[in-house]
């Protein structure tokens, strides 16, 4: 019991190689035998294995591989092919999506194309490793919760590099695969938007996102300060109350009055998880389609509050009287 | 074991720490409490940039009398108006603050015809001659009284040290992939970001260039159309502004609406100014100097060093820390008035 006082994982169960239940399906065999991982064990269990892929599994990895290599050899190439720089460089690198002139077409493939193909490949191989998670979880009668929170990140990606573009009538509005390119096409883009931050979907995402920091915090933190006395047998801790559960609802209760149960705290952390993608997408849907200036935005609809000013009046000095030379 | 993961990982914190500016450093509020309006500054750098912008001692004085330039000397169109005293006082000052020491005179004039224009440098040195004079008398919303001389770029440099040519990145190496679209490669022109490198040709180049404004007047989708790609464009303008005068964005914008004015600094209608005062210079003063200038001193393609920011500032919001060297050198300023002769006693008027 007392290896649980301890911030870090000391414990490592070991039993023979369990391979699961049967396989309904048994089309796919499940592949290996699996083995025991002594260091994987300090992260979670030491078992690794074995594995299914299916056909989804496989052609998910497939195209991820081929989207993961366009955009890697693009930026290679960007180098002249300079392995050195290529390290060196690399969160500088991006796959550019097409010019804004070129709308919705084709383009020539080192002006885009390259980008259209990579983001197909890409979405391809995301979409099936979603149809994977769904599958994997159907075949083993378990609820479809984790395809659910993944389908709203996806949400998300295609809202950004392809909901959102397709409405603008541009694949330049999409975001650039590269490190820092995808960081600066996020700020550009909120400037150019009037500041997302006056954007209540994003507002909404953000208090969702550190939300779900927090509700994670607080979980863990709680099932593991029960843990002493049981509490780290939740599903049971949800029907069948014992002193862990009593005293982690009595702790909460002190010390704000209010405690999630053992089940409906689960329910928060998805829903706060979920939530945020699913607002961002939102937000980031309307910004340009229906929503050109979110600071002007929020002004109107008394979001904004005005300051006083601290500096003489500043007038646009395009729209006075002087002319420049 | 434990001594070697120790001592690697006090390794890899200092080594992430390496890239941090050391401090201390300074935060002064200059808005409304709150609102970050705010300077972020560290008085040990700021320190060596000041100290690396001290403006020199002027040369002692001279009275404007005597005959005017124009009729001791031949081929002074620009200068002519001054004394001789004011004229030599001057030539002096340029030979200091921008020929080579080794070249001196002779790095303008040929050989012992000080009126020949054979050398390319006095016909380049007699329009940037009129560039200060244009700027001080017509840009002074900009510059104000403190106007410029030829040592605000020079610094004693033939060459300044901040100027831009066209830049179209590196040199792509495949016509089928790695297109870098002329961004996405750490360029100290946008301060390592990854936007575009080069801003300043499509912004700054030339009067009609104002395409700087990307954010929409209407909260709603009116007809602004411009696209992320050109909104990183006038980004990476701004990251060059902010690095050539070592402020932050808040010295002249409130950052929670980049384009409102109303919530801005002062200083962003100074800044307004001089963006339109920079493509004044460069489309009238510098590139029509294309022909003058032998190729060594022209950019990759084929266009002369131009202007920016950081040619001026370097680092400080005001230029060599707001001392007015245009003061001590009236003569290159606008509101020179040419002597009267009529007032001079008849010793000077000789």
């Amino acid at each position: 019991m007392a290896e649980y006082q301890n911030f870090f994982t000391r414990v490592q169960v070991r039993a023979p190689v369990y391979a699961g239940v049967p396989s309904p399906e048994g089309i796919w065999p499940r592949s290996g035998r699996g083995f025991f991982s002594h260091w994987l064990g300090k992260l979670g269990d030491a078992q690794v294995g074995p594995i299914y892929l299916g056909w989804t599994g496989i052609a998910s990895l497939i195209c991820g591989f081929i989207a993961i290599e366009i955009i890697g050899l693009n930026m290679w190439a960007s180098v002249g092919w300079d392995p050195i720089q290529f390290a060196r460089q690399l969160p500088w690198l991006a796959l550019e999506p097409p010019a804004p002139e070129n709308g919705l077409n084709f383009p020539r493939m080192n002006e885009g194309g390259w980008w259209l193909m990579a983001g197909f490949f890409l979405t391809s191989s995301i979409i099936l490793w979603w149809v994977r998670m769904y599958r994997r979880a159907r075949a083993l009668k378990l609820g479809t919760h984790v395809a659910w929170a993944f389908a709203s990140a996806i949400w998300l990606y295609l809202v950004l590099g392809f909901i959102r573009p397709l409405l603008m009538g541009s694949w330049g509005e999409a975001v650039p695969f590269g490190i820092f390119p995808h960081l600066d096409w996020t700020a550009a883009f909120s400037i150019r938007y009037g500041n997302l931050f006056y954007n209540p979907f994003h507002m909404l995402s953000i208090a969702f996102l550190y939300g779900s920091t927090l509700l994670f915090a607080m979980h863990g933190a709680t099932i593991l300060a029960v843990s002493r006395y049981g509490g780290d047998r939740e599903i049971e801790q949800i029907i069948d109350r014992g002193t862990a559960g009593e005293r982690a609802a009595l702790f909460w209760r002190w010390t704000m009055g209010f405690n999630a149960t053992v089940e409906s705290i689960h329910r928060w952390a998805w829903w706060f998880a979920v939530l945020c993608p699913l607002a961002g997408g939102i937000g980031i849907l309307l910004t340009g389609t229906v929503v050109d200036n979110w600071y002007l935005w929020a002004v109107k609809h008394g979001v904004a509050p005005m300051y006083p000013s601290a500096f003489p009046p500043v007038v646009d000095p395009a729209t006075s009287s002087v002319t420049p030379p | 074991m434990k001594i070697k993961a120790a001592a690697a990982l006090c390794g890899l914190i200092a080594g992430t720490l390496a890239g941090c500016e050391r401090p201390p450093v300074d935060t002064s509020q200059i808005g409304y409490r709150g609102l970050g309006m705010e300077q972020v500054t560290n008085p040990r750098l700021q320190e060596q940039v000041q100290g690396a912008n001290q403006a020199p001692p002027p040369l002692p004085p001279v009275d404007a009398v005597g005959p005017l330039a124009k009729d001791i000397y031949k081929n002074v169109p620009v200068l002519g108006d001054l004394t001789v005293p004011e004229f030599t006082r001057l030539m002096l000052a340029i030979t200091q603050w921008v020929a080579p020491p080794e070249r001196s005179c002779s790095y303008c004039h040929e050989g012992t015809d000080l009126a020949s224009d054979a050398l390319y440098q006095k016909v380049v040195s007699r329009r940037m001659i009129e560039m200060t004079r244009h700027i001080n008398a017509q840009w002074k919303p900009h510059v104000a009284d403190t106007g410029v001389t030829c040592f605000t770029c020079h610094r004693g440099q033939a060459v300044p040290a901040n100027l831009w040519f066209a830049d179209s990145g590196p040199v792509m190496e495949s016509r089928y992939l790695g297109n870098r679209a002329a961004q996405n490669a750490p360029a100290d022109s946008v301060g390592l970001a990854s936007l575009p490198h080069d801003p300043a040709t499509p912004l700054l180049g030339a009067p009609e260039q104002d395409h700087i404004r990307v954010v929409s007047k209407t909260s709603l989708p009116v007809d602004n159309r411009t696209s992320i790609k050109q909104t990183e464009l006038t980004y990476g303008l701004m990251m060059d502004i902010s690095q050539s005068l070592g402020v932050n964005c808040t010295y002249c914008h409130n950052s929670r609406s980049f384009a409102e004015w109303d919530g801005s600094t002062p200083q962003r209608a100074v800044a307004w100014h001089v963006l339109r005062m920079v493509r004044d210079v460069n489309a009238n003063y510098l590139t029509p100097l294309a022909q003058t200038f032998p190729a060594e001193r022209l950019g990759p393609h084929g266009d002369v060093g131009k202007v920016n920011c950081s040619t001026c500032h370097r680092g400080l919001a005001k230029p060599l820390n707001g001392v007015s060297m245009l003061a001590d050198y009236p003569e290159l300023g606008s509101d020179r008035k040419p002597p009267n002769v009529a007032q001079l006693s008849p010793e000077a008027r000789r």
